[in-house]
Parts: C-alpha cells; structure tokens; sequence
C-alpha cells in the first residue's frame, strides 16, 4: 500500500511539524483483550449498587417497562450503524420509521407538527425558547418555578449565549404555578414565551386554565409546554389541546433505557404556523422518480450545514436510535397498552401516597392532583431520611432541598406500573423506623 | 442490503384497536384517578400484534444501509466498525438501569468509569480536563464558546471580544453554533493549498477576536502545517484558539491539540472512539479545556477524592468519586443530566480495546487507507489539492461534469447501486462538485481494493455512458427522490382519517 | 425570458418596477435560474420600514438559501401572498405573478444606485 501512495513509512505519512509535534508521555487505559474488558466492566458493575435498591425514583428518568421485543429490533445492525440518512435511496427504512416518530409525537402533544428528535428534555425546552424568541423578536422568558430545576438550569446556560432574560413564576401553596398576577406581568409585553410543565416537577398537573390561556394570547406570548414524563400523554389532556403553541419533552419513558442520565431523547411539536422555525431534522413523505412514495429529510435549508450562522439551531447529530426505539415501543405497546400503563401508574402512585401519609409525621407538601409522582414533608430534613431509608436498600425518592431550599424537608416520591405493594410496603416500613429513630434519637 | 422490495405500509395503516399485547395486565381507567376536564377524550393510535410490529420494523431495517452491510466512506463522519463488546457492556444491567439521581456512594462504578474515560481523553489530546456533559460536536462547539464567553466575561472583556473566526473550510455546524452565543462569524478563505493562510488570519484578528475555531486536519484532509503560528498570533490577539475534533482519528495518539496550542476543543465520540451512529445519533462530545479555562466547565464534573489526576488515566480501584455541582465560575449545565453515559461506557471499552499503542495505530492506519485510494484513483478523477492526506480527502468531479454531464451526486448514487454508501458530497463548498473520501482505518485492503475497482468503472462508464451512471440508483428500494416537492409540499407525519372519510 | 421594460436592478439580482411612489420588488430570472428549484420565500411583514440594500428576506431551494437585499427603501405595502402556496411561481414567472412585495418609496433618489438593463445583463454575462 505504501508503494502506491510512494510513502517511505507509515510515520512519514503522519508526520506533523517539530513544533506541534507530541510531548510529554501520554498515560490512557491499558490495552486489554475482550475477555479482560468484559471482566473489567463487571467489576465496575459491581461498584454499582444503585440499580439494585428499591427506587421511589423518578424526576425526570423513570423506571417502566420495556417489551424485550424494542430491544431486539432496535439492535439490529442494520439501524444500529447507519449513519444520518442523507442518501434517502438507501435509508428508506430508518426515514420511515422517523417519519412515524415525528407522526406518534404529534398525535401524543396534540400539535400539528414534530421534529425528528433532540438531545433531550432540557434541550428541548431551550431550543423550544429560542423558537419563541425567533417567532417574537423579544429577548426574555418567563418560566415557571415547577419546570424540572435542571430543565430551567440548561434554558439560563443557553439564555445567556443569547442574551435573554429568564425570570421565574413561583409556585403556589398547592404545588401548581401561581398564575394569579399573570396577566399583569406579561401587561409589557416583554416575554416571548410563559413556560409550563405538566405534570410539573413536583408531579401536580399544571396545565393553565382557559383564562390564563387567554390572557397569554391577548399579549402575543407564546405558551410552552414542557413534558418530563411522557407517559403521562397517555392520560392527561396535550399540550396541544390546553392551548401550548410548543411542546417540548423528553420521550425517555418509551422504551428508552435510564442510563445515569443518556442518551435520552427530546422533542419538540408546534403548530404548523412554526413550521420554519423547528430546529434540527425533519423527514417528509414524498415521490421518487418513478412515483412511488417516498421518504427524505426535507427543508433542510433551515438547517446548520446550508444556513450556517443563519440556521435555525446548531444541531446536527440528534437521538434518532432512541428515537426508534421509543417509536417500536409505541408501536408494541399501542393506545390499549398505554392507556393500561398510565392507569398503573396512576393506582401505584395513589397506593403509595396512602401508605406514606400513613406513617406518623409525614404528610403530603402539596394538595394538586398528580400523576405518578408526589412530594411528601417528612419530620426534619429529607436528606437525613432519604440517608436511613438507604440502610434498608431503599432510594426513597429526590431531596427536594437540593433544588428548593424551602423545600428542605420534602422528598419527591414516584411509582410507576413496575413498583409493587411489596416495595411500597417496604418503603412505609423503613419510613417509619427511619422517623422513629430520628425522634428517639433526639 | 434486501432480499425483496417489501412493502412497509405505515404502522398506522397496520393496526387495530383491540389487537394489543398484553405488555401489562389491565388497569382501571384514568378517570377513576383524576377529573374528566384533566384528561384527554382520545389517544388516537394503533394498536399492533408484536408479530405485525415485528415485521414492520424488520422490513424497514432491510431498507436501511449500514456499517455492518457495507462499506461507509462517508467522509467527515468516520463510518468505522462499530465493536458489539461495546454495546454488551452499555448494556450491563447495574449501569443500563442506574438512575441519574442514584446518591453517589451507590454509583461509584459509574463514576469510575466517567473519571478513566475524562482522564483518558486529557491525556491523549493533552488537555487539562474534559466534560462529559454535552451530547454531541454540535452541542459540544456551543458548550466551549460558551466557556470562552464565561471566561471574557471573567476578565472584563466581553463586551469587545464579539467575533469568532471560522474557515471557509470549517462544518456548518461551526457558524451556527458562534451565533447562538451571539458571536458575530468572520469567514476566512482557504489559500492555494487548502489551508488557512497565515497572513489573511493575522489580517483577520484583532481585539475584538473571541474565538478562532479550527479543524485539523482540516476537512480536505490537509494537515494545517501552520497552526503553530495560527495559534500564536490568535493568542497574542488575545484570543482562544478551539479545535474542531470532527477530524480526530486522523491524529489521535501521534499528536495532540493541547501540544498545538488550542485551548478548547471537543470530539465525537461516535466518530473516533466506535461508538454507533445509530441512523444519526446518540452521539457524545466531550468538551476539553487547558487549564486556565476549567473552572468554567459544565455542570456535573466527576470529581477524585484521591488524586487530581494531573498525570493522565490511572486505575480507579482504591478511588472514590462524586458528581461535583459546586462551581462557581460554571457556565450552568448544557443537558438534563450528567452525559451520554451509556456511550461512555462504549468508549471506555474502545479504550480498552487499544490501549494508546493501539489508538495511535487506528490514526496511522486511517491515514493509510485514505491515502491508499487517493493514490488508486487521482489519475482518473481530479483530486484538487494533491498531496498526501490525512484520514480523508477531496476529489472533484467538475471536470467530468464538463465532459459527460455526470456531477458527484450521480456518481454517489452509482456507488449504491454497488453496495456502497456514497461519499460526502458537495462539501466542504469551496471544492466545486466535490466527493469527499473517508474509508477509517477499520476496513481491509480487499474492501478498499473491490472499492477502487467499482469506482474506476463508474468513471470509466460516465465516459462512454455517462445516461447509464445519471440513472442511478437502479437497485435501490426507491429511484431518485422529488426532494422539491417534499419541501414544497411539507407531508411530515400520517393524519387519522376523519369521520367523513371513514365513514 | 425577455425582460419587462422600465425595470432596475441591484446587484444581488433583484429587479423593481415603479409606479408613482410605490415600487414592486421580485428577483430577477438569472436569480431564479441559479437558485434552482425555489421552495420557499419568507417575506419583511406589511408595515415594516425597509432601508435601501438591507437584507429583508430569504429564498429557499431544496439545498440552498439566498438572502433578498431591497433594491430600494421604504414602507411595505403589500407582499405577494400567492408565493406562500405556490413558490413556484418565482420560477415560472419571476418578472410577473412572481413579484415579491410592494414598497411606497421615501426617497426616489435612491434609484441612482440602481443598474440600467443594459448594465445587468453586462454584469450576468461576466
């Protein structure tokens, strides 16, 4: 090979200029044989106790199950190496099937139009306000105090790049947002979107009513809706219907392993009237040449590698594998299936609340209706709990005081179609010693 | 790629209420939880028998090109053999299934592998410390001028460091992400030998200079010979220097970008370390900085209770490790939560896999086989800046195009119809009718030799039949696509037949 | 394409016709020509307050974007609603039903900046 290239060697080739050349000594993992890496990574496995506790954990990553039927599809090669599908000829399938994504998360929001996927939840939301910013021409947001802490932590990282304003609605006393001045702060006309989670990060459904809905439209503010727990689309009024002009989300729960956090997957839904606006791929349905139907990535003249500096967003690489697997979940599971889930999930939570209320010295924080996911207060603080619930194998749930400090002394707890009445009995159980050790203690 | 052109009509024309599988056991209804106004009146999906899903997916998998049924040489994207080790072990049930909000005592394996991962990476680009938080390059770019607008602001110069400078030869991406952080783009013209001129850069800086963002190789595959003075003028402007590490296989282990002077710098993990595409993503970009800028990084970092590190990997047993949020000088958090982490684990295990031997002999590798069929194939077709090239490299079909009328796109689908994915094509723009190569060090000489055969003939063909190649692709499940009517006519998603019509 | 009498042009391959104080703006056959298959036009809104060369605008293909720049300033009038549905209508008629928007002209004076036809087809025949 050298020889036809007319190379001395194969360090001839590499060879970089003496001044930039490598120095100092370069120190990375060691070279093991696949045997060894497969015991190495056990090992790492086995410092790993976490995923074997009982979980009341949810906040974002929720715990459900998954048809072993996703799994073996999506790992075929075939989806699994393919690259981005720029050559539609040959990438039939996958465009497909995205097409079909883009198709179950318009239906799930309720909104006309879907993009082929983001990084994740979080994302989503700031790419969601910078659409609303474009759509606008005004440079603040207005989010509410219940969108998911880390959500609002990565939209002010992205506001900042672009010189927005992020101020914040609280949260009223029953866990919902306190839309009670809205229709004076949004007067000025200043905000490009109010954004709303529901079920909020606290687990309350929060969708604004028709008067606040209204008020938000008299000023030309957009509405964002911002979903964290997907599988709750299959129950609870979308975004779409209870009047959010974008909805953003993480999709994670369809099917989409937990991971310590990624890959997940986000979306993004508006209306059509946004259509331009949406960043990132889009696959549309078309003709060939010989008019059959067809599928191809489409206006991509929005996009970054056309637009550049003008382009709608940076993104390039999306999620699309997790993408697929959400849509062959959704597709397995269908509306009997999902519908089924959200109704456990439903019963769990409601099971679970009734058992920890019951312990003496806990009571629920907030009294709006929830999904599957809840904040109870406990005596003294939540870390301290959380910590003694740990001793009998159980993660209770997130200290809310890591994000609230009022909130110091609450946990968000979660139940999903795969908690059992064991677990939450065991929970009730350790709850309870843990408080009366506590008390005793004193 | 398949046996039979199937039909796959989609899953929504497939299914029917009452067809479910019985995933879980019957619930009772939402509204015996919740009031009616809270809930939706409809959920208008299929349902589908798991044998139906099945098939349909499968079928669409059969219509769909990949690494593992042919060879990629899709240039910029570093199409490689994607290792099922690592997958396997993305995959371990302790790590698949750990909750991002599991306490860090319980997580320390994750942990320890995020550390080796971080540390690894420092070492082998010579950086002072990554992030692991953001999920892909493009991602990854917005995260370090982020980082530079931090550290401007840091030092009381953000209001006059407001541009970036980027070549014409530079990813779209590049442009597209200074502007989200409000940076006004200076575009910068390649010289006669494809590299950034180092007069037109010193024309370019100035004190209002933030950043300069550089891919080297840069993406005609040309080493940029000069980026030792690039740097230095950029930094005695004041400005910082971030390296583009789309083009990183063709250098890893045999140099380092910290040795070049860039003070930040990302890499797609999906493309140099194996981890797979998966039809455009998941993918990773750690963000690496130098040393003055690593107070700014996002949002967790893993932090060793034990060592700093500063030496490179080191074995993490005997470790202990915890997510640290205590930042101040912290740009905030660029994701929901800490990384990609099952494709840290893919890329530590390619780390294993190699060891710094082996990956410095993937970027020599790499190196070779790109050079192999630039040299089998520049006396057929244009090949505009003709030297040796790194990893990948450009060739241009615009004088074929005088000749015959076949451009690089019909050349593209030519190669479909013979069981290749096409290159890039049309970039980077600079080079007219350009094919951009890349065959990543993973494939052998028989692959590449069948490849330079098959390319030859389809020059050959263009010459004396150049209609025969303008037809391609003829194999393929579909014939060329009507891509103005899909952008004119926007069919984005299936609608539920409405009542009138199903009636 | 024989081109209509009376027009202006700018150097970005925008053409404008006027009539009294107003003026009708559309991009020129060259334009349409080069752009290839136009997909999409977005348009200054009614109202707007546009400054001679400014860019107000953008055409789209299938893989390309070019910015509109007004040959001339002034206040939007009416834009040509029919480019929403029909895109196409640039291609096919770029000198006619494919006009873009209509302008009332604040200073007339700017049409010194503007390029005879002679002087177009000199600079689309370089």
């Amino acid at each position: 090979m050298l020889d036809v290239i007319g190379a001395e060697s194969l360090d001839a080739l590499v060879a970089v200029p003496e001044a930039v050349a490598l120095r100092g000594p370069v120190s990375v993992a060691p070279a093991l044989a696949e045997s060894e890496i497969a015991a190495a990574f056990e090992r790492f496995a086995a410092r790993t106790p976490g995923s074997t506790y009982t979980s009341f954990l949810g906040a974002g990553a929720y715990r459900h199950y998954t048809p072993p039927i996703v799994g073996a599809l999506a790992m075929r090669g075939e989806f699994l190496t393919a690259y981005t599908p720029y050559q539609a000829e040959v990438s039939q399938g996958y465009l497909q099937a995205i097409y079909e994504w883009q198709t179950y998360i318009a239906l799930l929001t309720g909104l006309d139009v879907a993009n082929a996927s983001v990084y994740d939840g979080a994302t989503a939301l700031a790419e969601g306000a910078i659409m609303a910013v474009n759509a606008t021409g005004r440079k603040a947001l207005l989010v509410s105090a219940a969108v998911h802490p880390n959500y609002r932590r990565v939209l002010r990282t992205y506001a900042e790049g672009l010189d927005l304003d992020v101020d914040e609605i609280r949260y009223a006393p029953d866990g919902t947002t306190d839309f009670a001045n809205i229709e004076a702060r949004l007067a000025d006309q200043r905000y490009a979107a109010v954004i709303v989670q529901s079920p909020n990060f606290f687990g309350a459904v929060d969708a604004p009513a028709a008067d606040v809905g209204s008020a938000m439209r008299a000023t030309g503010t957009l509405v964002i809706g911002v979903v964290a727990e997907a599988m709750s689309l299959a129950a609870l009024t979308p975004p779409g219907e209870w009047g959010a002009d974008i909805a953003v989300g993480e999709a994670q729960s369809f099917g989409v392993a937990i991971a310590y956090g990624g890959p997940h997957v986000g979306f993004i839904a508006t209306t059509a009237s946004h259509l331009r606006r949406i960043p990132g791929r889009l696959v549309g349905r078309t003709v060939d040449k010989h008019g059959n139907p067809a599928y191809t990535l489409t206006l991509q003249a929005r996009e970054q590698h056309i637009r550049r500096e003008k382009a709608t967003s940076n993104i390039c690489t999306n999620q699309a594998h997790c993408a697929l697997c959400a849509t062959i979940y959704l597709a397995a599971m269908g509306a009997t299936g999902l519908r089924d889930c959200a109704g456990h999930n439903l019963a769990r939570t409601r099971e679970l609340q009734a058992r920890v209320y019951a312990v003496p010295g806990v009571a629920a924080r907030f009294a709006a209706p929830v999904f599957n996911e809840f904040v109870v207060a406990v005596p003294g603080r939540a870390a301290d709990v959380l910590a003694r619930l740990r001793g009998s194998h159980i993660l209770g749930g997130v200290d809310l005081g890591a994000f609230y400090p009022e909130l110091a002394d609450c946990i968000l707890m979660t139940a999903t179609e795969l908690t059992t009445s064991a677990e939450i009995d065991a929970l009730g159980i350790a709850l309870a010693e843990s408080i009366e050790h506590a008390a005793t203690r004193v | 790629m398949q046996q039979l052109a199937f039909d796959t009509p989609l899953i929504f024309d497939l299914g029917q209420r009452g067809r479910a599988n019985k995933y879980l056991p019957s619930a009772p209804p939402p509204d015996e939880f919740l009031p009616a106004d809270m809930l939706r009146a409809d959920l208008p999906l299929p349902d589908n028998t798991e044998l139906d899903v099945n098939r349909h997916f499968t079928r669409l998998s059969q219509k769909t090109f990949a690494i593992d049924l042919g060879f990629y040489p899709l240039g910029s994207c570093t199409m490689k053999y994607n290792p099922r080790i690592n997958d396997a072990m993305a995959n371990l049930p302790a790590l698949r299934n750990l909750h991002p909000f599991a306490p860090d005592e319980l997580a320390q394996g994750a942990l320890a592998i995020m550390w080796e991962l971080e540390r690894s990476l420092a070492s082998l680009f010579g950086m002072a410390a990554f992030s692991l938080n953001p999920a892909a390059g493009a991602h990854a770019e917005l995260t370090a001028l982020l980082i530079a607008k931090a550290y401007f602001k840091k030092i009381g110069a953000a209001a006059t460091r407001r541009t970036v400078i980027v070549p014409d030869t530079a990813h779209g991406t590049n442009p597209a992400s200074a502007a989200m952080v409000g940076y006004r783009v200076v575009s910068l013209k390649s010289d006669s030998r494809g590299r950034v001129s180092v007069d037109e850069i010193k024309a370019a800086i100035g004190p209002d200079t933030a950043v300069c963002m550089m891919t080297n190789p840069n993406t005609l595959g040309l080493f940029e010979d000069h980026i030792k003075e690039i740097a230095d003028a950029v930094h005695a402007a004041g400005g910082l220097m971030y390296y583009d590490g789309a083009n990183a296989n063709a250098l890893m282990g045999n140099a380092r970008p910290g040795d070049m002077g860039f003070d930040l710098m990302h890499l797609n993990l999906h493309k140099t370390f194996s981890i797979p595409h998966g039809g455009g993503g998941a993918g990773a970009g750690p963000v690496g900085v130098a040393e003055h800028l690593v107070p700014f990084l996002p949002t967790p970092v893993v932090r060793c209770n034990e060592s700093a590190g500063a030496g490179g990997w080191e074995p993490s047993e005997g470790k202990t490790f915890g997510l640290d949020f205590d930042r101040p000088d912290a740009i905030g958090s660029m994701r929901s939560f800490w990384s990609n982490f099952a494709h840290m684990v893919r890329a530590l295990a390619y780390v294993y896999a190699n060891g710094f031997a082996g990956l410095t002999m993937v970027s020599k590798l790499a190196v070779l086989n790109a050079n192999y069929i630039r040299a089998s194939i520049n006396d057929i077709i244009d090949t505009p800046y003709d030297e040796n090239c790194r990893h990948e490299f450009v060739a241009s079909a615009q004088a074929l195009k005088r000749e015959t009328g076949v451009r690089a796109l019909d050349i593209g689908k030519a190669l479909l119809d013979r069981g290749y994915h096409a290159p890039t094509v049309y970039f980077p723009l600079l080079v007219p009718e350009c094919l951009m190569i890349e065959p990543t060090e993973t494939e052998s000489k028989e692959t590449l030799d069948a490849f330079i055969a098959d390319f030859r003939a389809i020059i050959a063909t263009a010459r004396i039949a150049p209609e025969a190649i303008m037809e391609a692709p003829v194999n393929t499940v579909v014939g060329r696509i009507d891509e103005t009517r899909a952008a004119r006519h926007p069919d984005l998603r299936w609608h539920p037949p409405t009542a009138a019509a199903a009636g | 394409m024989p081109q209509p009498a009376g027009l202006l042009y700018s150097k970005e391959h925008e053409w404008v016709k006027l009539d009294g104080d107003t003026a009708t703006v559309g991009i020129t056959d060259y334009a349409q020509n080069s752009l290839g298959d136009i997909v999409y036009v977005e348009l200054p809104r009614v109202g707007a307050t546009l400054q001679q060369f400014g860019s107000i605008g953008v055409v789209e293909s299938v893989k390309a974007v070019s910015d509109i720049y007004t040959p001339i300033g002034g206040e939007v009038l009416e834009i040509n609603g029919a480019l929403e549905g029909d895109p196409a209508l640039l291609n096919r008629e770029p000198f006619g039903a494919g006009w873009l928007f209509k302008v009332k002209v604040v200073d007339q004076g700017e049409t010194g900046n503007l390029l005879s036809p002679e002087s177009y087809d000199e600079l689309t025949q370089e």
